[in-house]
């Protein structure tokens, strides 16, 4: 009997920007329903991965093999990632002037939905599916006809791209640093949402600095990195021992 | 991303669907200009004595006047004996019936997307079809007559209404204006003329369709729009051209006048072959545009979208006589590959409480070179007049150049002014994240760029707005799959 491949699986990825190598061999393997969580001093490589992941052009890929659902995906473009099912939240959520939330957020979940056979949403269709996921971040429609991020307060902009995540319906979610810049409220907010769109069959990535989001998205796994590797796994008690006693000891155990 | 690939996107591999050209049979006279060809085509065309004196003051004055090098465009000299100033679809008296006309002709505008037959054309558009400088076809003369609306090309004007061509013509833009405009009165060909009487609201859209077929005739149309005492017109106007390796002359002159209480809208969708991505062919736009509000409360507005020609050098302008009179400006300048751009209007406040807004968007991909040059001149008596004006600039790539070189002239000081610009440009952090979203570079550039322009899409005729962004598309369409 064939067993199911992990839903991302990573080995030995290697990459370097402008010849500077970032990623030395990163080894990682999620299974369908798991939340990850990625920790690491700042240059340990984690947003790399992340922007790796979601295909950022910028990056080269050394050697190393990235796939999803056993299927290599470091061949394909950053769009045709995100119809595939892979999401990358943003950490710095970016200004786009010009385009109106609500025409990006239509264009974005149209083409997913494209792509995974279901039929596109018209306006109005879309006006009615978006409303009901604005729930979810609790904003209003107002929050729709700005334009892109723009002037948006960091909390906003974080809530925007839960609100992403929720439309999209990835099997994958990376989420860069979702809680930084976030007051109390907000995260309460954010992680409330993201515990509302995990399920057993899509998983989840987060990354960051803080055991606070953890407290309220509760990791399967947490993987510590340094210089551009996964030094360190297990589960959720090596955040709790990270926030008692930093990085420099939990290095030290390895 | 490297600054390569978002060229790529941009760039050329050609997606200009316009550059064929028509087998048709045509007569032209010998290449150069003299006061011997100027006649020759006046009596060619059955011109009253006035039209034939005005062309040769206009001939004499071209001789004394120097081509502008003002602008920031670069173009070699062009040789002005090494024109074909008069060329035609042989058989050019105008046709009484459709049927009569050269079916090649017509199967050219149905592949423009202009049917003029009866059963195909659009049904709330009058359309002049001008194919080189000659005015093949009119649709919905009969229709618009009923409310007195003069519609048809200048050509047949001269013939039916010399009184008004005479008293309108070159009082907007004089012959002596500058080199070209002067080089038009003396040798232009055809163009559109509208009439609005008093108190009439057009029922319909009009609309021109400009078409180059001949690779080394000149083009110079000619258009003329009056509108009399509290009448409206909204007047659209489009233009293509096969794709050649040499360079073609155009330089049309078109005037407008406003009189008390009417308004004339213009809207130009300009999409005259650009040349390759090398730069080589292409057509040289040199265009004079200019309308005068002379009465009071009377209104003027352009409306342009300019995406071909190798060189663009082009002005609409508002002379705002009439007190309370208003002009506007609404411009989206695309150039790419090697194209180069000297565009922008005049707005000059001469009345009483005159008002006018400028809004330019210009948009560098490529190599090219996009500049906006706008003048906003307040006279004496233009007590408490305004002008707001806004130049916003959108780089994509490294090496495209965008310039503004505003003049701002008040000799009033009651009157406000005021200006913004802009520049910004589509980076590549912008790129990745609509792409992380599942949009595929080339719908992300085009969000983007179609949402820089918004404010001015708005503005354009409502048929023609989708257009509009079809054609931005269009031309940022390149070769990444």
């Amino acid at each position: 009997m064939n067993t199911k491949p992990p839903l991302l699986e990573i080995r030995g990825l290697h990459t370097s920007i402008n010849g500077k190598k970032i990623l030395n061999g990163v080894d990682l393997k999620i299974n369908e329903g798991e939340t990850h969580a990625i920790m690491g001093r700042n240059g340990s490589g984690k947003s790399t991965l992340s922007k790796v992941i979601a295909g950022h052009p910028a990056y080269k890929l050394e050697s190393g093999d990235i796939c999803l659902n056993g299927e290599s995906i470091t061949d394909l473009e950053p769009d045709e990632r995100s119809a595939k099912g892979i999401f990358l939240g943003f950490q710095y959520p970016i200004e786009v002037p010009g385009v109106s939330n609500i025409e990006f957020l239509r264009a974005a979940t149209n083409a997913r939905r494209s792509f995974i056979g279901k039929e596109e949403l018209d306006t109005f269709e879309f006006d009615e599916f978006v409303t009901e996921q604005l729930n979810l971040i609790k904003m209003n429609t107002s929050f729709l006809e700005r334009n892109l991020n723009e002037g948006f307060s960091g909390g906003e902009k974080k809530r925007n791209e839960i609100l992403q995540m929720a439309l999209l319906n990835p099997l994958i979610s990376i989420l860069d640093e979702t809680d930084s810049g976030l007051d109390i409220d907000s995260l309460k907010v954010v992680s409330e949402a993201i515990n509302k769109i995990k399920s057993r069959t899509n998983s989840i990535i987060l990354i960051t600095h803080y055991q606070r989001l953890l407290d309220e998205v509760v990791p399967d796994f947490v993987h510590i990195m340094n210089e551009g590797k996964i030094v360190k796994s297990g589960d959720k008690q090596i955040a709790i021992e990270l926030e008692k006693s930093g990085f420099e000891n939990i290095e030290m155990i390895k | 991303m490297s600054n390569s690939s978002i060229q790529d996107i941009v760039s050329t591999s050609n997606s200009y669907k316009y550059g064929f050209q028509t087998n048709v049979e045509n007569e032209k006279f010998a290449k150069g200009l003299n006061e011997e060809i100027i006649k020759l085509m006046s009596e060619k065309r059955n011109e009253p004595k006035f039209l034939l004196d005005f062309r040769l003051k206009a001939y004499k004055k071209w001789l004394q006047l120097k081509e502008p090098e003002w602008a920031k465009l670069n173009y070699p000299k062009i040789d002005y004996q090494n024109i074909v100033y008069y060329s035609a679809p042989k058989d050019i008296e105008k046709k009484k019936s459709l049927d009569e006309v050269d079916p090649e002709i017509l199967k050219t505008f149905e592949k423009l997307g202009i049917p003029l037959s009866e059963q195909k054309r659009l049904s709330n558009v009058a359309v002049d079809a001008v194919f080189d400088s000659v005015s093949i076809a009119t649709t919905f003369q009969d229709k618009l007559a009923k409310d007195g609306v003069i519609f048809c090309s200048i050509s047949e004007a001269v013939k039916n209404h010399p009184d008004i061509i005479k008293s309108y013509l070159g009082t907007v833009v004089p012959i002596n204006d500058n080199f070209f405009a002067a080089l038009n009165s003396a040798v232009f060909s055809d163009g559109s003329f509208v009439y609005i009487p008093k108190g009439v609201d057009c029922p319909m859209e009009l609309s021109s369709y400009f078409r180059i077929n001949s690779a080394e005739s000149g083009q110079f149309e000619r258009t003329l729009i009056i509108a009399e005492e509290g009448s409206s017109v909204s007047y659209l106007e489009g233009c293509t051209a096969p794709m050649f390796d040499t360079n073609t002359l155009h330089a049309a002159v078109v005037e407008l006048v406003a009189l008390d209480d009417s308004s004339i809208k213009y809207s130009t969708v300009q999409n005259w072959y650009s040349g390759d991505e090398n730069g080589v062919g292409g057509i040289y736009n040199f265009v004079t545009k200019r309308g005068q509000c002379r009465g009071k409360r009377s209104k003027i507005s352009w409306s342009q979208v300019e995406t071909g020609s190798a060189i663009t050098w082009k002005y609409p302008s508002c002379v705002l006589l009439g007190e309370g009179s208003s002009g506007e400006f609404y411009s989206v300048a695309l150039t790419n590959n090697r194209q180069k751009a000297d565009t922008g209007t005049k707005m000059i406040h001469i009345g009483a409480n005159t008002r006018s807004t400028i809004i330019s968007k210009g948009i560098s991909c490529g190599n090219s070179s996009n500049n906006y040059r706008g003048l906003v001149e307040i006279k004496k008596n233009a007590n408490s007049s305004k002008n707001f004006s806004q130049c916003d600039s959108l780089l994509i790539g490294d090496k495209a150049e965008a310039n503004t070189y505003p003049y701002i002239h008040s000799k009033q000081p009651k009157s406000n002014i005021e200006h913004e610009a802009s520049t910004s440009k589509i980076s590549e952090e912008q790129l990745f994240y609509l792409q992380s979203r599942g949009i595929s570079n080339e719908k992300a550039v085009s969000m983007m760029v179609n949402g820089f322009c918004k404010e001015v899409f708005n503005k354009l005729p409502m048929e023609f707005a989708s257009e509009a962004n079809n054609l931005l598309a269009l031309k940022l369409e390149g070769s990444v799959g």
